[in-house]
C-alpha cells in the first residue's frame, strides 16, 4: 500500500499560433499542427517505495507543482502515466472548497466530501477534527468571522483527518502560527512512523532533513539528482548560487559522505581546521572545551569585498549554529589579489555529544546567494565527546544549576 | 460511461450538499431567511396570474376563460425558465469553478448536476406553487398531469446535453457563452411561449418544426391549458436529438476534460 510510480512522466501547454488555430486544429484534425509544445515536464521518472519519504527540491518555475497536480490526477499528463496504490491525501491547497458565508461544521461537511469522505466518515471524525484545529467555540460560526490562521488550522485538521496510505504536501508545513507549525509537523511525522508515504515539496531545508529519507532535485523540468538528502540538498543550495558562471563539484569526503564546493573561484579556502587552545588540529573535542576555528583564505582577483560565514551542522545536516563576519561587523574591502587573510574563530564548544561537521562560505554581503566566491560542505568534520561533564542529550550544552529543596 | 456514474454515486454526498448550500446561501443573512424562496416565486405567479387576467385582460383565442391565458403563459414561462437555466449556467459551469478545478482532483462531472440539480429545485418551488393556484381555483387539469413527467424528463435531458457540450466548448472558445447569450434571447421569442402559436403566419409556422423547444413548450401548454395529453409523436425528434446532444456532450467532455483543466 501506498506507492508511487511515475513512468516517463511528461506535461507540455499547447501554444496557438493564433486565436483561430485551435477552432482550426478542431474542425479540421488532420491538416496538420498549429501549436506548439511548451515542456513543463519531460521524462521524470522515479519510485517511491511504500513508508519512504521522498522530498522533492527546485526553483521556483522548475515543475514542482505541476509534477505533484499530475501525481494527485489534477491534472492529466501529455506523455507517460503515474501509478499509484492506496489512498492519497494532499497538502496543496489549504482551504480550497470552503464557502465563507457557512460555518466551520458546515465547511467541514462540505469539503471533506469533496475530498472523497463519506458523511458518516465525517460526523466520526468530526470531533478529532475539531480537537486538532483548536479554534474553540468558532467552529460553528461563519467562517468570514475566521482568522487566516484559523482558516488553515481547520482546513489542515480536515485534510489530514484520516491517516492517508500516501500523503502529498506542497510547501504546507508553515500553516499557522509557530505552536501550530510544530504540531502540524507532528502529525506528519506521526504519519510517517505509522507507515504513510510522504511526498513533499519545501524549500524548507531543515523540514525535508528530518521527514526525508530520499530528495529529488528538478531543475527546468527534469530530474537533475536524486539520492540521499543531505548530498542533493547541498548541490542545491550550491545550485541557487550557481547563476552565474559557477561550478559546482561534489566528491566522496573520506567518511563516505559527499562533499559539495561552489563557486566562482575568485577567493578560496586554503585550509581550514579546528584547533584546541594548545594549538593541536583535532577531529575530537570534549564537550565545552575551548577551541580555534582557523581559516586561510587566498584571493584569486581583486574584490571590492569579503566575507566568510560557517556554519556548524549536526549529523542530519540541521544548522546548530551560523554566523558570518558580517554578522561580526568584519567585513573585509578592496582586497588584491594574492592576497592572504587568515581567521580566527575561538568558542566553547557547548554540544552535546555527537558527529558535527562545518560548512564554509566565501561570499559579498551577508548571504552567498549574490556573489558565492566559494561554498564548501563539509569543511571540517568532528566529533564532541563527553568525558568530564555529567551525562544529558541533545546537541546544546546548557548545564544548568540546581537548587532542590525537600517539604 | 459505468464508471462516471460510479463515481458521481460516491460523490452523492457532496453534490447534495452542494444543492443544499448554494440554495441557502442566497438567503443567508437576510432577515426572512427561507420565506424568500416561497416570495419570489409567489411574485411571479401572481404577476401572471392576477396582473394578466384581470388588469390587462388578456384573452386566448378561442378560449372563454379569462385565466386561460395566464395559464397558458406560466406553463410556457416556467419550464422556459428551467431550460434557459440549466443551459445558461451550464455553459459557465466549468469556468466558474476553475479554481476547484484546477486544486482538487474529484469527479468534474459533479459539477453540471449540481447545476442541473439547483435548477430543478428552483422550478420545482415555482411550479409548485402554480399547480397549488390551478387546484385552488378549480383548473388542475385531471390525468394528463402525468404527462409533465416524461416531458419534463425530455427537456431536462436535451438542456443537459446542450448545457454540458456549451460549458466545455465555452472553456476553449468564449465566443459560445457569449453568442448564446444572445441566441438564447431569439430562441425565446422563436417559440410560442408568451404568443400563441395562431398568431404566427402560416408560410412562417413549418420553421418551428427545426426549433426543439416549440413541441416541448406546446405539450406543457397542451396539458395545463388544454388539459390533453401530448402528442408524443411531435416530441420524438427533440427525443432523439437530445439523447444525441447527450452523446456528444460525454465524448466531448471525455475528449477534452484533460486539456480543460490547462485552458481554465
Amino acid at each position: 500500500m501506498g506507492s508511487i510510480h511515475v513512468n516517463h512522466l511528461g506535461k507540455a501547454y499547447k501554444q496557438y499560433f493564433t486565436r483561430w488555430s485551435r477552432l482550426a486544429e478542431w474542425l479540421r484534425p488532420f491538416s496538420g499542427v498549429r501549436h506548439h509544445s511548451n515542456w513543463i515536464l519531460q521524462d521524470i521518472n522515479f519510485t517511491v517505495q511504500p513508508g519512504e519519504a521522498v522530498g522533492i527540491v527546485g526553483i521556483n518555475g522548475a515543475g514542482k507543482s505541476t509534477l505533484l497536480k499530475l501525481i494527485t490526477g489534477t491534472t492529466q499528463p501529455t506523455t507517460g502515466h503515474v501509478e499509484i496504490t492506496g489512498s492519497v491525501a494532499a497538502l496543496l491547497e489549504l482551504g480550497m472548497g470552503f464557502h465563507s458565508d457557512f460555518t466551520g461544521r458546515q465547511n467541514v461537511f462540505l469539503t471533506g466530501q469533496l475530498l472523497g469522505l463519506s458523511a458518516a466518515e465525517i460526523t466520526e471524525l468530526m470531533p478529532q477534527i475539531e480537537d486538532f484545529a483548536e479554534i474553540g467555540d468558532y467552529i460553528d460560526q461563519p467562517l468570514r468571522v475566521y482568522s487566516s490562521g484559523m482558516q488553515v488550522r481547520l482546513a489542515f485538521s480536515l485534510a489530514t483527518a484520516r491517516r492517508p496510505d500516501i500523503l502529498i504536501v506542497d510547501e504546507a508545513l508553515s500553516v499557522g502560527d509557530a505552536y501550530f507549525q510544530h504540531k502540524s509537523f507532528g502529525r506528519i511525522r506521526e504519519f510517517r512512523n505509522a507507515g504513510t508515504t510522504l511526498l513533499i515539496v519545501s524549500h524548507d531545508r531543515q523540514a525535508i532533513q528530518s521527514l526525508c529519507s530520499r530528495v529529488i532535485l528538478l531543475d527546468d523540468g527534469r530530474v537533475s539528482k536524486e539520492g540521499e538528502p543531505e548530498a542533493v540538498l547541498d548541490y542545491y543550495n550550491a545550485m541557487l548560487a550557481t547563476r552565474q558562471n559557477q561550478m559546482v563539484r561534489q566528491h566522496e569526503h573520506e567518511d563516505g559522505r559527499v562533499q559539495t564546493i561552489s563557486g566562482t573561484a575568485e577567493a578560496q579556502i586554503d585550509d581550514i581546521g579546528l584547533y584546541t587552545a594548545k594549538g593541536e588540529k583535532v577531529k575530537s573535542v570534549r564537550v565545552g572545551e575551548q577551541v580555534e576555528l582557523r581559516v586561510h583564505v587566498v584571493i584569486n582577483a581583486d574584490l571590492p569585498e569579503l566575507v566568510f560565514g560557517y556554519q556548524i551542522r549536526d549529523r542530519l545536516g540541521h544548522v546548530v549554529y551560523g554566523t558570518n563576519t558580517y554578522y561580526l561587523d568584519s567585513r573585509l574591502t578592496q582586497l588584491r589579489r594574492g592576497e592572504r587573510i587568515t581567521y580566527s574563530f575561538t568558542f566553547l564548544a557547548n554540544l552535546g555529544p555527537e558527529s558535527y561537521s562545518i560548512s564554509s562560505a566565501l561570499h559579498a554581503s551577508n548571504s552567498h546567494v549574490i556573489a558565492n566566491y566559494e561554498w564548501r560542505d563539509l569543511s571540517v568534520v568532528f566529533n564532541v565527546v563527553n568525558i568530564d561533564s555529567p551525562a544529558f542529550v541533545g546537541t546544546a550544552w546548557l548545564p544548568p544549576h540546581l537548587e532542590c529543596s525537600r517539604g | 460511461m459505468n464508471n462516471m456514474v460510479s463515481a458521481l454515486w460516491a460523490y452523492r454526498g457532496f453534490v447534495l450538499g452542494s444543492v443544499g448550500r448554494e440554495f441557502q446561501s442566497k438567503y443567508r443573512n437576510s432577515l426572512l431567511g427561507a420565506a424568500w424562496t416561497i416570495l419570489n416565486p409567489l411574485a411571479m405567479v401572481t404577476v401572471y396570474t392576477v396582473i394578466f387576467s384581470s388588469v390587462m385582460r388578456a384573452k386566448l383565442p378561442g378560449m372563454d376563460d379569462s385565466f386561460a391565458y395566464s395559464i397558458y403563459l406560466c406553463s410556457g414561462v416556467f419550464t422556459w425558465g428551467l431550460f434557459a437555466e440549466i443551459t445558461g449556467r451550464g455553459q459557465n459551469v466549468f469556468l466558474e469553478n476553475a479554481n476547484l478545478l484546477k486544486k482538487l482532483s474529484f469527479p468534474r462531472l459533479c459539477l453540471p448536476v449540481i447545476v442541473v440539480f439547483n435548477a430543478t429545485l428552483n422550478f420545482g418551488i415555482v411550479f409548485g406553487l402554480f399547480l397549488l393556484f390551478l387546484l385552488l381555483t378549480g383548473r388542475l387539469p385531471g390525468l394528463p398531469l402525468l404527462g409533465l413527467i416524461p416531458v419534463l424528463m425530455i427537456q431536462i435531458t436535451f438542456s443537459i446535453g446542450l448545457g454540458i457540450t456549451l460549458g466545455v466548448l465555452n472553456v476553449f472558445f468564449r465566443d459560445v457563452g457569449q453568442f448564446f447569450v444572445i441566441l438564447l434571447q431569439f430562441w425565446f421569442w422563436f417559440t410560442p411561449v408568451v404568443y400563441p402559436i395562431t398568431i404566427i403566419p402560416e408560410h412562417f409556422r413549418g420553421l418551428l418544426m427545426f426549433n426543439p423547444m416549440a413541441p416541448i413548450i406546446g405539450a406543457y401548454q397542451g396539458i395545463l391549458v388544454n388539459g390533453r395529453w401530448p402528442d408524443w409523436q411531435s416530441l420524438l425528434p427533440v427525443t432523439l436529438l437530445s439523447l444525441l446532444l447527450c452523446v456528444l456532450a460525454i465524448r466531448l467532455f471525455r475528449k477534452r476534460s484533460g486539456e480543460m483543466v490547462d485552458e481554465l
